[in-house]
Parts: structure tokens; sequence; C-alpha cells
């Protein structure tokens, strides 16, 4: 059983098995109120699921590309939740989700998942199908760009949304397969910082 | 019935603080500051201390658990620093704290930060006697990031906003004119040091909001921005005349006005208000002048002073979990989960409620 929470979006929380899929997901697709959401939903997947701290195998997290500070909320709360539970937290990259998904459901061939990035960017990667552990194979990205310059692709999937159930299912299969999981936050840009220098007051 | 062991996140700038107090006993202290990152801008960047916050807070919280050598099933409750401050730093707190209160099952506080800062105050290490925090005391909280005035008649039922910075906070200004003078950051401790050797009388800077007419309407508030320009527009002056400004002269004689003005407002409320007690706390209360002025002028005024231990006036998490266990043991209800971030929170908040 694996404990999902994503915030690259809005705030997404599931319960998930590894051969079943997702047993319990809740998810609120308001994007400024990660950080009075999130405990509400684990706590909701948790009672709804039965699922108790002891009983899961790892906590998994979104790590993005995701607006900063709604991603932060739901990456301090995994890296919380896993260090209280004595868990190992698995990262997933937020974009893979969204294609396990598409191909999950049956689609096929290459795929470009964009994200809102604010400040009229997106956040895109490409996908050229599923690997042969049923993994969504990113060709490209992530990465940051404005509309015009998104490559194009066969499909283009905008997503508003990325479900923790299937962040939850990918880092299923990212564990059992061994391949690294680093709980890093994909922001892709460097922090809004310009360096001023003093300037005159009198003339 | 023992007192409750309560660990505290603290987030609201550039420190991640998390702490673990069993009633009014420190455990744990543990601060990871991202003050180096903010150096080369010359103050504190939100974004910055955010993203600081999210990689320093596991490993803190580790090492706050190894020091006071307790494990989360130990703990009776948890609380994290609800605001005021920056918003985006004090989320990653928040989550954080959520996250631990459901893997838990454990209540958690969502608590106020200045109030916090009085708590301090309460604390004491092991094997060292309480104390007890005596009320009412005036409290003159001064950071980079808050200069407050209150009133405490009753840390968990009466905390009153005297007056604030209306610009900004004195530490900021401590910032401001370090940088105009060609010295690192953080300023505080750097003027400090160079004002040592300088004549705190060379050069009369203006104490904000000490007029007459300023101090009808605000009495107990604090202005640093005029201060900060006058002593930038006094050193332009003397540039243009190609002098040599005397740094040491400047550094002491901005200092001398910003402890002037902190205590000269903090004891006329002490004297109106009829409170012989002063409570200081913040960062600012490093400054081996400030708390110089604050001792002379409380001696003279016979208003007894109380600074607790610098590791306890700075930004921490002991100070919210000293919060957080007298709440617990007064029986108070948590906060919930539902609780967000505000950075304005006002201070007779001292907890926020559930939802
Ligand atoms: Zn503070």
């Amino acid at each position: 059983m694996f404990l999902a929470i994503d915030s690259s979006a809005g705030t997404s929380v599931a319960l998930v098995d590894s051969s079943f899929g997702t047993v319990v997901e809740r998810t609120s697709d308001d994007t400024m109120r990660h950080a009075e959401v999130v405990g509400a939903l684990i706590d909701e997947v948790l009672r709804e699921s039965g699922a108790t701290a002891a009983t899961l195998t790892a906590v998994a997290v979104g790590v993005g590309p995701g607006p900063f500070t709604g991603l932060r909320v739901g990456m301090a709360a995994a890296h919380a939740f896993a260090l209280a539970s004595e868990r190992p937290l698995v990262g997933v990259v937020s974009h893979d989700a969204v294609a396990y998904e598409h191909y999950s459901a049956g689609g096929w061939g290459e795929l470009l998942v964009t994200t809102d990035a604010r400040r009229r960017e997106l956040y895109w990667s490409r996908y050229d199908g599923l690997d042969t552990l049923g993994l969504p194979s990113r060709a490209e990205g992530p990465a940051l760009a404005r509309p015009d310059d998104i490559p194009s692709a066969a499909r283009r999937l905008d997503a508003t949304r990325v479900s923790a159930g299937s962040v939850g299912i990918v880092a299923a299969r990212l564990r059992a397969s061994g391949r690294p999981t680093p709980v890093v936050p994909l922001y892709l840009r460097s922090p809004d910082v310009t360096l001023s220098t003093p300037k005159r007051v009198s003339r | 019935m023992t007192e409750p062991l309560v660990l505290g996140i603290e987030t609201s700038c550039d420190e991640t603080g998390v702490g673990i107090v069993r009633g009014t006993t420190v455990l744990a202290n543990v601060i990871s500051s991202s003050m180096d990152e903010h150096a080369r801008y010359g103050g504190v960047v939100p974004e910055v201390a955010a993203r600081a916050h999210l990689e320093a807070i596991e490993p803190t919280l580790k090492r706050a658990l190894a020091e006071a050598g307790v494990a989360f099933s130990d703990l009776d409750g948890l609380a994290v620093t609800a605001g005021p401050g920056l918003s985006g730093a004090l989320m990653v707190g928040i989550g954080a704290a959520k996250g631990l209160a459901t893997a838990t099952g454990l209540p958690l506080y969502g608590v106020n930060h200045l109030v916090g800062h009085v708590a301090a105050d309460l604390l004491h290490a092991e094997g060292e006697a309480a104390q007890t925090l005596e009320t009412p005391t005036i409290a003159l909280l001064v950071s980079g990031g808050h200069t407050s005035l209150l009133l405490v008649r009753d840390i968990l039922d009466d905390v009153v906003m005297l007056g604030e910075t209306i610009d900004d906070a004195a530490g900021e200004a401590f910032d401001k004119v370090a940088r105009l003078l060609g010295l690192p950051y953080p300023g505080g401790p750097q003027i400090d040091r160079v004002a040592s050797d300088g004549d705190p009388r060379a050069i009369r800077f203006p104490r904000g909001l000490t007029k007459p007419a300023d101090l009808a309407r605000h009495r107990y508030d604090f202005s640093f921005s005029g201060l900060k320009t006058a002593v930038a527009r006094w050193v332009e002056k003397e540039r243009d005349a190609e002098r040599e400004v005397p740094v040491a002269d400047v550094a002491a004689s901005f200092r001398e006005a910003v402890a002037d003005v902190l205590l000269t407002k903090a004891l006329s409320a002490c004297a109106e208000l009829c409170v012989p007690r002063l409570l200081m706390g913040g960062g600012v209360v490093a400054n081996a002048r400030i708390r110089a002025v604050a001792e002379e002028r409380c001696a003279a005024a016979g208003v007894a002073l109380r600074i607790p231990p610098l590791a306890l006036c700075t930004d921490n998490g002991a100070m919210i979990a000293a919060v957080g266990a007298r709440l617990m043991a007064a029986g108070r209800p948590s906060s919930g989960l539902a609780f967000g971030a505000d950075s304005t929170l006002p201070v007779d908040i001292v907890t926020v409620d559930a939802g």
C-alpha cells in the first residue's frame, strides 16, 4: 500500500494498492488552498481505506513541475508523513502520472503533457509510449516554455489535474524496478530576485 | 500529571526551527538558517527562504528528535507557526506539521509567532528551575520580520498589540544601512561591530513617529524608513563633498537612534499603562547597544527587564512548542487540520481555530 500525495496542480491524495490500483482518492482542484486542504485529504483517505501509517509500504509524492508554493506544501507533508511513519519516500515526476493515465486508458504513441506554470508559461513533457515495465517513457522534459514555443506532438494533453492515484501506481512500479526516485522539487525557474544596487535618495 | 511533550515547527522567515519541550523545559531547539543564501541579496528573499525550508525540514526534524532523545510515539502534541510571517515560508511548516499530525494522530496547534516570542521567556534548560511569566508585561519584539510592542496580561487569553512598524522592521533597517555603508548581510552584527569605535552622538538622526503630531496617531507605532533615508542622505552628502564617510560614527549614531526610539516607546508604554515589566525578544536583541540601552533605561525607570537567552530570542521551534504545551496543559482544543497560513495573523489570535 502506498500513500500518494501530489500538489503540483490542485491537491490530490490517494491510497494505492500496487496490485489492485487506486483504493481511495480525494482531490481538491483549488490551486490556492494546498496548505488548508492537504491534512484533511490525507486524513479522509486513510480513514476511508482503513489504512494506517503502519500498514503502508511507502509514501509517494509528485515532485512537480508545478507552481512553487503549492508544490512545496504536498512535498513537505509527504516528507514529514514518511519520517513519522518510518516509511520510504518515493518521488514521481507529476507529468509521468498524467501520461500513465493516458496510456493505461488505451492511449498510445507520442504524447505531449502540459500543465500551467503561471506567468503565461507552461510546463511540458513529451512521451513516446509505455516502456517494458509499463511506465511512461519520457523522451523530453519536463521543461518550461511560453505557449508558442511548446513543441508539437501527435497528441497533446493540457492537464489541469494530477491524480495522486496515478502518482502512487507509477511510484509502486518505479520502486519495484529499482530505478532512482529522487525527491527533489522541479521548480524549473530560479527564484525571482534581482540584485538591486542601493538607489540615491538625494538629488 | 506530567507536562505535555510537544514538538514545535517554526518557518515564518529564514530560520527552519524545530523544538521539543516538556511543558517549559527545552529538550531540543534545532535551527537551520538560510541566512547565508540571502547574503548576496542583502535581505531575506521569500522564495529563497521557502525553498530552503523544504530542504531543511526533514533533517531539522530528525536532529531535534535525536537531540531530545524522543520518538514521535512519545509526543503528546504538535505545534506550528500559522502566522504572521512570509506566507510561502509558513506553508512549508504547515504542510510538514499536517504530515506529522496525520501520520501520528497527534493534536496539532497552529499558533501565533509573536506569542511564541513571549512564551520564550517561560523556557528553561533541563535541570534549571522553571520560571513564571510575570504579568502584566509589555513585550518589545524586534527582528528582521517584525517590530511589535505588545501588552500581555495573559499569554493565552489576553495579548494586545499596542503598536508595530508602519514600514520597515528594525532588523530590515539594520540590513539596509549596513548595505549603504558597504557592510555585509546580516546588518545587525556588522553595525554593532563597527559602531563600537564610533560616537553615538556624532550625528543626530531622526527618531521616527516621536513628534507630538505623530504621537497622536501612532503613540506606540514605529517607523524606520525615514531614518534609513536620512542616513542615506547624510552619507551621500559626505561622498558628494568627497569627504571620507566616518562609518563608525554613522553606524553608532544610527544604532543609537534605533535603540532610543525602541526603548522610549517601550518605556512610555510601561509608564502610561502602569506595567513595571518589559520583556524583549526577536533577533535584534542580539545587538549589544540595544540591550545596554534597555538595561540602563529600565533600571532608571524601575522597570524589571527580561531578555531570554539569545537562542530563544531569535526565531525558533521551542518557543512555538512552548505555546502548544501551554495550550495543551490548559485543555484547549487543537486547531484541527483545516487552517492555512495567515501572513498577517493578529496577535490576539494565539491559536487558530479549527476550520
Ligand atoms: Zn520572530
